[in-house]
C-alpha cells in the first residue's frame, strides 16, 4: 500500500463485490468520493464514513476507510456521535432520500442546528430502491414511476429547502453522472467549516423511469438536432453563493432558496449556499470545555496503568458531604 | 419519649418549595451525625399539584421509609387532606391556622376518588369537610394539632428586613413549618441554621432571613408544644465521613469515576436529573499521574483536566445511535432514559449488540405501559430490557439496589459493556433517582477500570474487528486508531465487518457473540451476580431484585429481631442469569417469595423459567409508590405463619 499521502483514488477501493445494478447513479458517486479523498490527501484512519440503509448505504462497504453501515435513518446521529468523541476524524455520511429525508427527517433537522463540522450526500433517486420502488421523500406529486399502483399521492419535499431552513450552513447538488463536477462538490463539502449538505441527483435505472440519465441529459429535447440537458451549473452563471460577513446571511440564503426552487426544464446544481461566519457545535463545545479539542471524549485517558480511575471527584463528592 | 427514631413528612404544592424544605430536614439532622432516608413523591406537572417528601431518621443507617408519620408539617390545605389520616395516634400535625377553614371542594387537585372517600371518612365521625374537620378527625385519635401563625410570623419578617412585597416571602412558609417541627423535637438549631445556609448559599440576603424566620418558628413550637410531644432528635456525635446524596447524583458521580465522557439524552422524567448533574459539572478535574507531587495542584488540574460532552438530542433513537457512535471512536459512552425512550432505542440496541459495541444504557424504570404515571415508582421493564429488540441480541442487565450500588455499579457496567463487547442496560428506578440518603463518603480504594481486549496500532489491511477467538472477543480498535480499518453493519457481517448471508460464517458470528454471555456469567464476580442476606439456611427465602433492597433489608432486619428467620436473595446480574447457582439456593426450601415492584412477578417468571423452580408467594405492588418497610414486615411476617396468599398486592402510600 502506497504511503498515505500518495494515495490513489483506486486505493480507497474495496474488494468487496459490489451488487449495484448496472447503470446505476451510485457508481459515479462512489468514484467521486473515492477521487475526493485521494484529491485531500486524507489518511484512511482519519476517515470514517457513515451510513444508513439501502442501496446507498452500501457505498460503506465500497470504500476503504473506516465504514460504519447503521441503520435505517441513523447515519446522522451515529456520525455525531463518532464525531464529537474524536473531532480528529474526517466524518462523511452517505444515505439515500428515504433513508436521510423520510424515516431520519427528524435527525436532518437537527443536523442543521448543531453545525457540526461533518459532510452528508444524500443519495436522490426519487424511489426506495432495495425494497423495489416504493415513492420516496422526494418524488413529485402525482408522477407514477414504474412499479407504484397508483401515481404518488405525496407532494414532494426539496432537499436543498428543507437543509436552508434547518441551518446547514453548506448546501449543494450534485449530479451522479458528472463524477468530476461532484468530486470537486465533495472535496468543497468536506472543507467547508461546518455542517455540509450536499443533495446528488442519482437516476435509479431500476424503478425510476421518469428522472432517468437521458432525462436529466435532455435526450428528450432537442433544438436544432442538439440535446438540451436539464442540469446546469450554477457557477457557469455567475452564481455565487458564498456568505461573507454575517449580515450577508439573509440575502445569500433568499437567493439559494430562489435558485433550489428551479426544476423541470432548468435543474440546477453546484454551490447554493456557504456560509462559515456562524460557529461550529465543536466552537460551542471549546466556550464550554476549553481543551476539547485537544482532550475529546475519546483521547482522555480515564484509568492509569494499573487501572485507578484517574478522574478527581473529591469537589463534587465535597459539596454533598455533611459529616 | 422516643429519642432519635422518626419518620417526618412535608407536604406543597409544587414550586412551592417543598424539596428545599426537605432539603434542609434532612441535611440539619444529618449535619448532627443522625442517619436520613428521604423519598420524594410529586405529580407529573410543573405547578399547583400536591407533592410530598417524606424522610425517616434515626441513629443506625436507614435504608428506607416507613408509612407511618410521626409528624406532618404542612403550610397548606391540601397536604392537611391528603395525609392527616397517615400520622401516627401520638404524632402532630403542624399546620398554618390561615388555612383551616379551606373546604375540600375549593382545593381542586384533590382527585375526585380521594374527595369523596376523605369526605365519607370524615362523614363517618360525624365531621365537615375542611381542613379543620380534617384536623378534628386526626385530634380524635389523639393526633396533636399545632396550629403555627406562618402568615403573621411572614408579616413580622417582612417588617423586619423591609421587603417591599409580603408576597415575596410566600415561600418561605415551608421553611417555617420545617423549623418548627424541630423546635418540638428540641433539635439543635445551630444544625438547623447551617443547613438553611447551605440551601440558599447563591444568595446569602435570602439565606439570613430564612435563618431569622426559621428561629421565629422554631423558638415558638418550642416553646409552647415540646414537652408534649414523645419524639426527640437529638444529635449523635460520629466521626465518620458521610455525604448525602440522591440516587440520580449517584449514578452521574459513578459515570465521571467509570470515565464515561460522552452521555446522549432526550428529556425524560425521572432520568433527566443525572444528565443535567452531569452537564452542570462538566468539566472534571483530573491528575494523568495520581502519584504526582503536582497532580493536587490547582493550574495543573486546570491544564489537564478531563470532561464530560453531553448531548441533548433530538429523541431517543437518536440518544442510543449517537452514545453507539462515540463509543465506535473510544469513548466510554452512555445514555440515560426511562421506559418510553427505552422503547425508542430497540434499533439502537440491536445494532451496538451485533456490532460488539460498548455502550451503557441507564434505565430508570417509572410506572408503565405507555406514559403510565410518568413520576410514579415502578420495577416493570425486566423483561424489556433483556428481551429489547429482535432477534438473538446479547447484552447485559445488571440492576442496582441501593445509592452505594448505583455508584459502584455504574462503574461496573462499563467495564463489563468493554469487557464483553455488548450493551449493558443498566437498571435503576424512580424510587432510586429521587431517594436521598446519608451514606459513607464514596470511597475509590478497590474501584478499577477495565477496559477490555485491545487492539494495537497495526499493518495495514489486516486487522479483524470480529476475529473468531476462543473466548469469542476479538481485540477491540477504535476508530482513528493507525492500521485498523473496520467495517461495522447492521448486516451479519465476516470477520472485516462486510456484509455476509453465508449460513456457515453466520452459525459462527451468532456463536461467538452469543457466547460472550457465558463468559459474562463464567467471570463476573458472584457478588456482583447475586448477594444473600439474612439467614442464609432459613426455611423462608425472599428473592427480589432492584431497589426494594432497602426496605426488604429493614423489614427482614425487624423480623430477625423478633425471632424469626428469613433469608434474602438479591439478583443483581439477571441477564446472564446465575441460574445453576440461584437454583443451588432454592433448592428445598419451604417457602420462595418474590418481592417485586410490578404486576406480574416478573423475576418469579424468569426463575422459573430458567431453573424450573417456582415461588410459593408473590408480593407484588403496583400502584406507584416505593415499597415500605412497614407494609413488607407485615406481608412477609403473614408469610412466615402461613397465613399469606400465594398473591398479595401491597397498597400503601398516598
Amino acid at each position: 500500500m502506497a504511503p498515505e499521502a500518495l494515495l490513489k483514488p483506486q486505493d480507497f477501493q474495496t474488494d468487496v463485490h459490489n451488487d449495484w445494478c448496472p447503470g446505476c447513479g451510485d457508481f459515479g458517486i462512489l468514484k467521486a468520493v473515492q477521487m475526493a479523498l485521494a484529491d485531500l490527501k486524507l489518511p484512511r484512519h482519519e476517515v470514517a464514513l457513515v451510513s444508513g440503509i439501502g442501496c446507498s448505504a452500501k457505498t460503506a462497504h465500497y470504500v476503504n476507510v473506516y465504514g460504519v453501515h447503521t441503520l435505517h435513518g441513523r447515519a446522522l446521529p451515529v456520525a455525531i456521535g463518532v464525531k464529537l468523541a474524536n473531532p480528529g476524524l474526517e466524518v462523511l455520511v452517505v444515505s439515500g432520500d428515504g433513508d436521510g429525508l423520510g424515516i431520519g427527517a427528524g435527525h436532518f433537522v437537527s443536523a442543521g442546528r448543531r453545525n457540526l463540522d461533518i459532510t452528508y450526500l444524500i443519495l436522490d433517486n426519487g424511489v426506495y430502491g432495495l425494497t423495489k420502488g416504493q415513492a420516496s421523500p422526494t418524488l413529485k406529486l402525482g408522477v407514477k414511476t414504474k412499479s407504484l399502483t397508483q401515481p404518488n399521492i405525496n407532494e414532494g419535499i426539496n432537499p436543498l429547502w428543507l437543509a436552508l431552513a434547518s441551518g446547514a450552513t453548506f448546501v449543494a447538488r450534485g449530479y451522479a453522472f458528472d463524477i468530476k463536477h461532484l468530486k470537486d462538490l465533495i472535496v468543497r463539502a468536506i472543507r467547508h467549516r461546518g455542517y455540509a449538505f450536499l443533495d446528488v441527483l442519482q437516476p435509479c435505472p431500476t424503478y425510476n423511469n421518469l428522472n432517468t440519465k437521458d432525462w436529466y441529459g435532455g435526450e428528450d429535447r432537442l433544438v436544432e438536432g442538439k440535446k438540451m440537458p436539464r442540469v446546469y451549473k450554477l457557477e457557469e452563471r455567475g452564481y455565487d453563493p458564498v456568505v461573507r460577513t454575517f449580515e450577508d446571511t439573509e440575502p445569500k440564503k433568499m437567493e439559494a432558496l430562489k435558485h433550489a426552487l428551479q426544476w423541470g426544464d432548468a435543474i440546477p446544481i453546484g454551490v447554493f449556499y456557504q456560509n462559515e461566519q456562524f460557529p461550529t457545535f465543536e466552537n460551542r463545545l471549546e466556550d464550554r470545555i476549553p481543551n476539547y479539542r485537544e482532550s475529546p471524549p475519546a483521547k482522555q485517558v480515564i484509568a492509569d496503568a494499573a487501572g485507578r480511575p484517574t478522574v478527581r471527584v473529591q469537589k463534587f463528592l465535597d459539596e454533598l458531604v455533611v459529616t | 419519649m422516643r429519642t432519635n427514631e422518626f419518620t417526618w413528612m412535608i407536604g406543597g404544592a409544587q414550586g412551592s418549595g417543598v424539596d428545599s424544605s426537605a432539603n434542609v430536614f434532612g441535611r440539619a439532622c444529618a449535619y448532627g451525625g443522625l442517619q436520613v432516608f428521604g423519598k420524594r413523591e410529586y405529580y407529573s406537572n410543573i405547578m399547583g399539584e400536591h407533592s410530598y417528601f417524606q424522610i425517616r431518621v434515626a441513629a443506625k443507617r436507614v435504608r428506607a421509609h416507613m408509612d407511618p408519620v410521626n409528624l406532618l408539617a404542612t403550610f397548606d390545605a391540601e397536604t392537611v387532606f391528603r395525609h392527616a389520616q397517615e400520622v401516627t395516634d401520638d404524632g402532630a400535625i403542624i399546620y398554618d391556622p390561615a388555612v383551616a377553614r379551606v373546604k375540600l371542594d375549593e382545593v381542586p387537585t384533590v382527585e375526585r376518588r380521594v374527595n369523596q372517600d376523605l369526605k365519607a371518612y370524615l362523614l363517618a365521625r360525624g365531621l365537615g369537610d375542611t381542613v379543620q374537620d380534617a384536623l378534628d378527625a386526626a385530634a380524635q385519635r389523639g393526633v396533636a394539632l399545632r396550629p403555627l401563625p406562618m402568615s403573621e410570623f411572614l408579616v413580622s419578617i417582612q417588617k423586619k428586613f423591609d421587603v417591599e412585597q409580603l408576597s415575596k416571602l410566600s415561600r418561605m412558609v415551608n421553611i417555617l413549618a420545617v423549623s418548627g417541627a424541630f423546635g418540638m423535637l428540641d433539635y439543635d438549631f445551630e444544625q438547623v441554621a447551617k443547613a438553611i445556609r447551605y440551601i440558599f448559599r447563591a444568595k446569602k440576603n435570602v439565606a439570613e432571613m430564612n435563618v431569622y424566620g426559621a428561629q421565629v418558628a422554631y423558638d415558638y413550637a418550642r416553646e409552647r408544644w415540646e414537652k408534649e410531644f414523645p419524639f426527640k432528635l437529638r444529635p449523635v456525635p460520629t466521626t465518620e465521613r458521610r455525604i448525602y446524596v440522591a440516587g440520580s447524583q449517584a449514578v452521574a458521580l459513578g459515570k465521571m469515576v467509570s470515565g464515561c465522557r460522552f452521555q446522549t439524552y432526550y428529556p425524560i422524567t425521572p432520568a433527566s436529573d443525572e444528565s443535567e448533574f452531569l452537564e452542570a459539572n462538566e468539566l472534571l478535574p483530573t491528575a494523568v499521574e495520581p502519584d504526582a507531587p503536582e497532580a493536587q495542584e490547582a493550574a495543573f488540574l486546570e491544564a489537564n483536566g478531563q470532561s464530560v460532552v453531553v448531548v441533548q438530542t433530538e429523541d431517543e433513537i437518536a440518544a442510543i445511535t449517537m452514545a453507539n457512535g462515540g463509543a465506535l471512536a473510544g469513548a466510554r459512552a452512555a445514555t440515560a432514559t426511562s421506559g418510553p425512550g427505552f422503547c425508542l432505542m430497540m434499533e439502537g440496541i440491536g445494532w451496538a449488540s451485533i456490532n460488539e459495541v460498548p455502550v451503557v444504557i441507564t434505565l430508570y424504570q417509572r410506572a408503565g405501559p405507555s406514559t403510565g404515571m410518568p413520576t410514579r415508582h415502578e420495577q416493570g421493564d425486566l423483561r424489556f430490557a433483556i428481551h429489547a429488540g429482535h432477534g438473538d441480541s446479547p447484552r447485559i442487565v445488571f440492576a442496582s439496589g441501593d445509592l452505594e450500588e448505583c455508584f459502584y455499579d455504574t462503574v461496573k457496567a462499563f467495564n463489563y459493556a468493554e469487557k464483553y463487547q455488548m450493551p449493558v442496560v443498566h437498571l435503576v428506578d424512580k424510587a432510586l433517582a429521587n431517594s436521598n440518603q446519608t451514606l459513607p463518603y464514596f470511597t475509590l480504594d478497590g474501584v478499577t477500570i477495565d477496559r477490555g481486549a485491545l487492539a494495537r496500532p497495526g499493518d495495514d489491511g489486516d486487522y479483524l474487528r470480529f476475529q473468531f477467538t476462543r473466548d469469542g472477543i476479538s481485540p477491540r480498535a477504535v476508530l482513528g486508531m493507525p492500521g485498523t480499518i473496520f467495517w461495522n453493519t447492521g448486516d451479519e457481517h465476516d470477520e472485516k465487518g462486510h456484509i455476509t448471508e453465508d449460513p456457515v460464517l453466520r452459525i459462527l458470528m451468532m456463536e461467538k457473540r452469543m457466547g460472550k454471555l457465558d463468559l459474562a456469567l463464567k467471570e463476573i464476580p458472584p457478588e456482583d451476580q447475586l448477594l444473600v442476606h439474612g439467614d442464609a439456611d432459613a426455611d423462608t427465602v425472599v428473592v427480589s431484585w432492584g431497589s426494594t433492597k432497602g426496605a426488604l433489608l429493614d423489614a427482614i432486619d425487624g423480623l430477625r429481631a423478633e425471632g424469626r428467620k428469613i433469608g434474602f436473595i438479591q439478583v443483581r446480574l439477571l441477564h446472564p442469569l446465575p441460574a445453576e447457582r440461584l437454583a443451588k439456593l432454592l433448592e428445598g426450601r419451604k417457602r420462595i417469595v418474590d418481592v417485586e415492584m410490578n404486576y406480574g412477578a416478573t423475576l418469579a417468571g424468569l426463575i422459573r423459567e430458567k431453573t424450573g423452580i417456582a415461588v410459593t408467594h408473590a408480593i407484588v405492588k403496583f400502584q406507584g409508590r416505593p415499597m415500605s418497610v412497614n407494609e413488607l414486615h407485615e406481608a412477609l411476617a403473614a408469610v412466615l405463619d402461613g397465613k399469606a396468599p400465594p398473591r398479595e398486592v401491597l397498597k400503601y402510600g398516598a
